[in-house]
């Protein structure tokens, strides 16, 4: 069970406070109508499964309500840090 | 029966308490400090099971967790059945009642013999897959056999009487284990101020100390733990944890621990106690303190009862007072395993032959050997044993150099034990929970923990560091690497002095030859538990099974409660000569959750009976209960779901219900709908976004239905939201899906459209709703209040604060029913007052409350859906024919509109929602239906969609059915077929889903 800092308490707390949501960085295009059916299909289902570093999306359902990042290792699930919403990670994989 | 194999003194018993046990059965004496182990081998109890396979007799090998053999169930009543408890384990008390898990129905003269003498060929490695898969009819009765026989052990019948309970905990240092490593780190950490929790899995903390007799400065290493253990005590901030298995070492430093708290008293826990405990931890460091298994020997007839673990002979005589057996043969590969010939020869018995497999063994202990005259035989292993329910003997022989094969003449020996020594393995199981993959050692000749990104340190034997000098070293080091990364200020401690060993090499060997070939010798027990033998391993690498994992999985090698403790790294070893690998080529298969068994009781803690989930009551929940509702569950909610009256059966409740409604008035309880307070400059504009139809006009005042589409154009939810003011609006959502759209809606906010002003609340449990529908809904309402209500006044889709029965309410009229409807809500508080006030004045009319299930037949009559029932996460607003409800010529493209636009959302022949009337107007479509076009279409018939809603309409005195069919709404008055499990074929006509007052003149009043 991971232990995770919410970034808005400011505190460590249990994993069953929190739900996961997924693949972090997925921005909504801004104009879905001019999206090919290909490019709304890749937003909507494709999604990364790396093995190794993950920026995931948490919100602390139980807590404050609030959404932040996560970047996680699916391999060790070491969580590397957290950041809020429209801060970019500083663990990223070089590709 | 008297304890012939207990000595007249020594060890940790208390001789003068003794204890009555029952085995199978039979009474046997015991004393305070007995392990039922250790009592049964005291009253010379060689059986204690029936193996798994081949049903041989087996008795007790070890004296710990790694006991493979020795599991019983316990329990003197049905009640208090526990199955799969190590008899190593088991603290003996006063009237416990065990028996043997294995052996049906007697170990002693069991039937499973008979498969047991067929199951050397019935039942190689694979069997599972080559044997029972055919034929597959025969697998039920295969199956029962094999799980009767399988030693599987039998829960109780009846329900627990005791209490258990879960304890959350964090601490600075969690230390595992509390032989001489453990405590140095757990005395270190505690005299620094840390938070300090030490558990181990025995009744008395010292691990190795309590069954040895060394000395620490001099003194008995037992006075040293003393010392310890009052010390910790001292400490405030320590937890000390007796009878405690650290089972599970799980992500991010949290731990469980299973505590048994009153298992070592009586049957069930005294009055007011708890049984067991889970601790659930989350520390800041771990050390690991676990000690080391000693590995037995595999060669032939090595299970016959009699052949043990070289330390647990030691274990037996120095700890409990119990000699196992008259006269021992040895067999090691090392110095360590020479302590339990000394052992028994000081406790008075014969000590046949030290049979060493080394050609010129040197140590302190090997010394001590010769200089008691003990017959030392080196170069030579025992290559096979003698006896079936004890041993009677064995056959030794020279072996070569490599250990590969016999290199010499046989001589036999009379022996009723044989204990062996293939060196340690260290405990590495819980270093490989989190996925740490362990590091072979050759110098160790065992696996040590690899590395891992958990907070955790090692200490003593889990490293292959034996002796007690450097595990008190190593738990020291370990606390204080601790406390340094804590940011703490370290404390001395003087360690005690302990007397250095002398040790020569040891020899690697695992696999003991035989004059036969493994597979034509006597079998050689690799893993007790499961009977995999060498010749099991070596066939299923025949076989081609090169992975470790797939030979495990072949062999069933580690399997069930053992997780491989004595057997793995024999197993590892014979996998890897068969393969012509060393074993770190050949890997090891790593060790999962948990360590050993735990009950479910420990699991659930007080999470069950009543507490097992929260639920969820309404305001009014006292006077449904108090006239007879029935109770559906949504969610936590408890919903009621009709209102019987005495001698009615359901259906003739939902037909009074319904009738009663349409043609007076009914009341429902509303309060579990979803209700989420939206305020903020940018309110409006959000609504507009998250649902399909247009909001931008909606006055203060007024109420509007909604859809809500995932991204991909789905429904997934519904409801009416209303415009309290400019800014200001409340939602309402499905009962189940309240906290789901809640989130979506802080989603898309926080992550999208974070510049937008709006707020967000959840209000559900605010608010009392209660829903009065009905042609006299109006003249009731009107009773109540002094707003004027009337069509004017309160058109249909308006909503108005006012107050009812003397409180401030909202009132929406808004309908589900189809029905004149009034929806009231009320602070919560309030509830119940303004309910009974409702009943009071409704009598008069009849006012009827109802449930659940006549709210869905109310509204399946007027074909309005229910998100969840009547779509799936498939289906879009036009499959619905809700495309009335999609306002696609709104600015912003809301969350919903490119989904639905898709290729595939848009091709002909969708699924779509329609209304089935069936032929017979008396049958009822089960909902879930399959439909077909054409019922004789040879099998698998192409199917056409499936019924998602149906009931009896008393109101229209017939069956009613929604639900899909392939271009539906172009095909009214087709008729589709629904083919049953039952054989019937139910035809039924496609229609429009709304069967009654489609003009909706009903609600028009
Ligand atoms: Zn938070």
């Amino acid at each position: 069970m991971f232990h995770i800092y919410c970034p808005h308490c400011g505190e460590y707390r249990e994993e069953e406070e929190f739900h996961a949501k997924g693949q972090a960085h997925i921005a909504r295009p801004l104009d879905p109508e001019a999206c090919s059916d290909k490019e709304w299909g890749e937003y909507l289902f494709f999604r990364k499964n790396p093995r190794g570093l993950h920026h995931e999306l948490w919100v602390h359902a139980a807590g404050c309500r609030k959404f932040f990042n996560v970047t996680r290792d699916t391999q060790t699930y070491e969580i590397k840090e957290v950041y809020k919403i429209g801060e970019q990670p500083s663990f990223v994989t070089e590709e | 029966m008297t304890q012939k194999n207990r000595l007249q003194s020594g060890g940790r018993i208390d001789r003068s308490k003794p204890l009555t046990f029952t085995y199978n059965g039979k009474q046997y004496k015991g004393y305070q400090g007995d392990t039922l182990a250790s009592a049964m081998l005291a009253n010379g109890i060689d059986v204690i099971g029936r193996s798994f396979k081949y049903s041989r007799p087996r008795g007790i090998i070890a004296a710990g967790a790694e006991e493979p053999n020795a599991i019983m169930q316990l329990g003197a009543t049905e009640a208090t059945q526990v199955p799969n408890v190590r008899a190593t384990q088991q603290e003996l008390f006063n009237g416990l009642v065990s028996g043997a898990t294995n052996g049906w129905p007697s170990v002693d003269t069991d039937v499973m013999g008979v498969l047991g003498k067929v199951g050397g060929n019935m039942m190689p490695p694979g069997f599972y897959y080559k044997t029972f898969m055919y034929p597959q009819s025969m697998w039920d009765t295969y199956e029962s056999i094999i799980r009767k026989a399988a030693g599987l052990g039998r829960s109780p019948l009846e329900n627990d009487p005791d209490m258990y309970d879960k304890v959350n905990q964090h601490c600075d240092v969690l230390v595992v284990g509390a032989g001489p490593a453990g405590l140095a780190a757990a005395l270190t950490a505690a005299r620094s101020g840390a938070r300090v929790i030490i558990a181990d899995e025995q009744s008395e903390f010292g691990g190795s100390l309590l069954s040895s007799k060394e000395t620490l400065n001099g003194a008995p290493a037992s006075e040293w733990v003393s010392f310890v253990v009052d010390e910790l005590r001292g400490y405030d901030d320590v937890m000390m944890l007796p009878r405690s298995t650290v089972n599970g070492y799980h992500d991010h430093n949290f731990l469980t621990i299973h505590e048994r708290r009153t298992d070592h008293i009586a049957d069930r826990a005294p009055d007011g106690q708890v049984r067991q405990r889970m601790h659930r931890v989350r520390a800041k460091w771990v050390v690991l303190a676990t000690g080391a298994h000693e590995r037995p020997l595999v060669f032939a007839n090595n299970d016959v009862p009699g052949c043990m673990v070289a330390n647990a002979v030691s274990t037996y005589i120095t700890r409990y007072g119990v000699v196992p057996g008259n006269d021992l043969v040895l067999m090691t590969t090392n110095d360590s395993g020479y302590q339990a010939a000394l052992d028994w020869h000081d406790a008075g018995r014969r000590v046949a032959a030290v049979v060493d497999t080394r050609k010129n063994p040197s140590g302190d202990r090997v010394d001590a050997a010769r200089k008691r005259g003990l017959n030392l035989i080196t170069g030579s292993a025992v290559i096979e044993v003698q006896g079936s329910k004890r041993v009677s003997g064995v056959s030794v022989a020279p072996i070569s150099a490599d250990g590969k094969s016999v290199a010499g003449s046989v001589t036999k020996i009379s022996a009723d034990t044989v204990a062996s020594s293939g060196g340690w393995s260290p405990v590495i199981h819980l270093s490989c929970h989190t996925g740490s993959r362990p590091v072979w050692n050759e110098e160790v000749v065992g696996f040590l923990p690899g590395p891992t990104v958990q907070k955790q340190l090692t200490a003593g034997a889990i490293n292959g560091s034996y002796s007690t000098s450097k595990a008190l070293a190593e738990g020291q080091q370990a606390a204080l690497d601790a406390i340094a990364a804590l940011g703490m200020k370290a404390a001395e401690v003087v360690l005690p002095q302990a007397v250095e060993v002398n040790e020569g090499q040891p020899m690697t060997l695992f696999h003991i030859p035989h004059l036969k070939s493994t597979a034509k010798a006597p079998k050689q027990f690799v893993d007790y538990q499961n009977d995999v033998t060498a010749a099991g391993i070596e066939l299923a690498c025949r076989e081609g099974y090169e992975s470790i994992e797939h030979v495990k999985r072949y062999t069933a090698m580690g399997f069930g409660t053992d997780q491989g403790k004595l057997g793995n790294i024999n197993g590892m070893a014979v996998a890897a000569s068969a393969l012509n690998k060393t074993i770190p080529e050949t890997g090891t298969t790593i060790f999962r959750p948990n360590y050993t068994p735990v009950t479910f009781g420990a699991i659930a803690g007080r999470d069950c009976g009543e507490l097992f989930d929260p639920k969820r009551y309404t305001a009014m929940h006292k006077w449904h209960v108090e006239n007879g509702a029935k109770f559906e569950d949504v969610g936590q909610w408890k919903r009621p779901w009709y209102f019987p009256k005495a001698g009615e059966s359901m259906q003739d409740a939902l037909n009074r219900e319904c009738k009663a409604t349409r043609e007076s008035v009914g009341i429902l309880d509303a309060s579990t709908l979803g209700k989420i307070d939206i305020q903020g400059k940018d309110a409006r504009e959000f609504l507009g976004r998250v649902y399909t139809n247009a909001w931008a006009k909606l006055a203060v005042g007024k109420c509007r239905y909604g859809l809500m589409c995932g991204e991909d154009g789905m429904v997934f939810d519904d409801g009416v939201t209303s415009c309290l003011g400019e800014n200001h609006f409340v939602m309402t959502t499905t009962s189940g899906g309240a906290a789901r759209v809640y989130e979506w809606l802080e989603l898309y906010h926080q992550t999208e459209w974070p510049e937008m002003e709006v707020y967000f609340n959840t209000v559900t449990d605010h608010w009392a709703t209660m829903t009065i529908s009905g042609p006299n809904s109006r003249k009731l309402l009107q009773e109540l209040t002094d707003y004027d209500v009337s069509k004017e006044n309160l058109g249909f889709m308006d909503w108005r604060e006012m107050q009812v029965a003397g409180v401030p309410a909202r009132v929406f009229r808004i309908s589900f029913t189809g029905e004149l409807s009034f929806e009231i809500n009320v602070q919560a508080n309030y509830g119940l007052h303004v309910w009974e006030k409702l009943f009071e004045h409704g009598a008069k009319y009849n006012l009827t409350p109802y449930g659940t299930e006549t709210m869905h037949i109310l509204r399946a009559e007027k074909g309005f859906i229910i998100a969840g029932q009547d779509t799936d996460g498939s289906v879009h607003p036009y499959d619905l024919g809700m495309g009335w409800c999609v306002s696609p010529n709104k600015p912003f493209s809301f969350i919903g509109k490119r989904g639905m636009a898709r290729e595939d959302c848009v091709r002909p022949n969708r699924k779509q929602l329609v209304g089935l009337k069936t032929l017979d107007p008396n049958v009822v479509l089960p909902e879930g239906a399959q439909g077909v076009l054409d019922p004789n279409a040879p099998i698998p018939m192409p199917m056409v969609g499936h019924i998602t809603s149906s009931y009896w309409s008393a109101n229209l005195g017939r069956s009613i059915a929604m639900g899909f069919v392939k271009g539906g709404l172009d095909k009214m008055g087709e008729k589709v077929f629904y083919p049953l499990a039952d054989g019937r074929v139910i035809e039924a006509e496609i229609c429009s889903p709304i069967f009654l007052d489609p003009k909706g003149e009903r609600q028009n009043v």
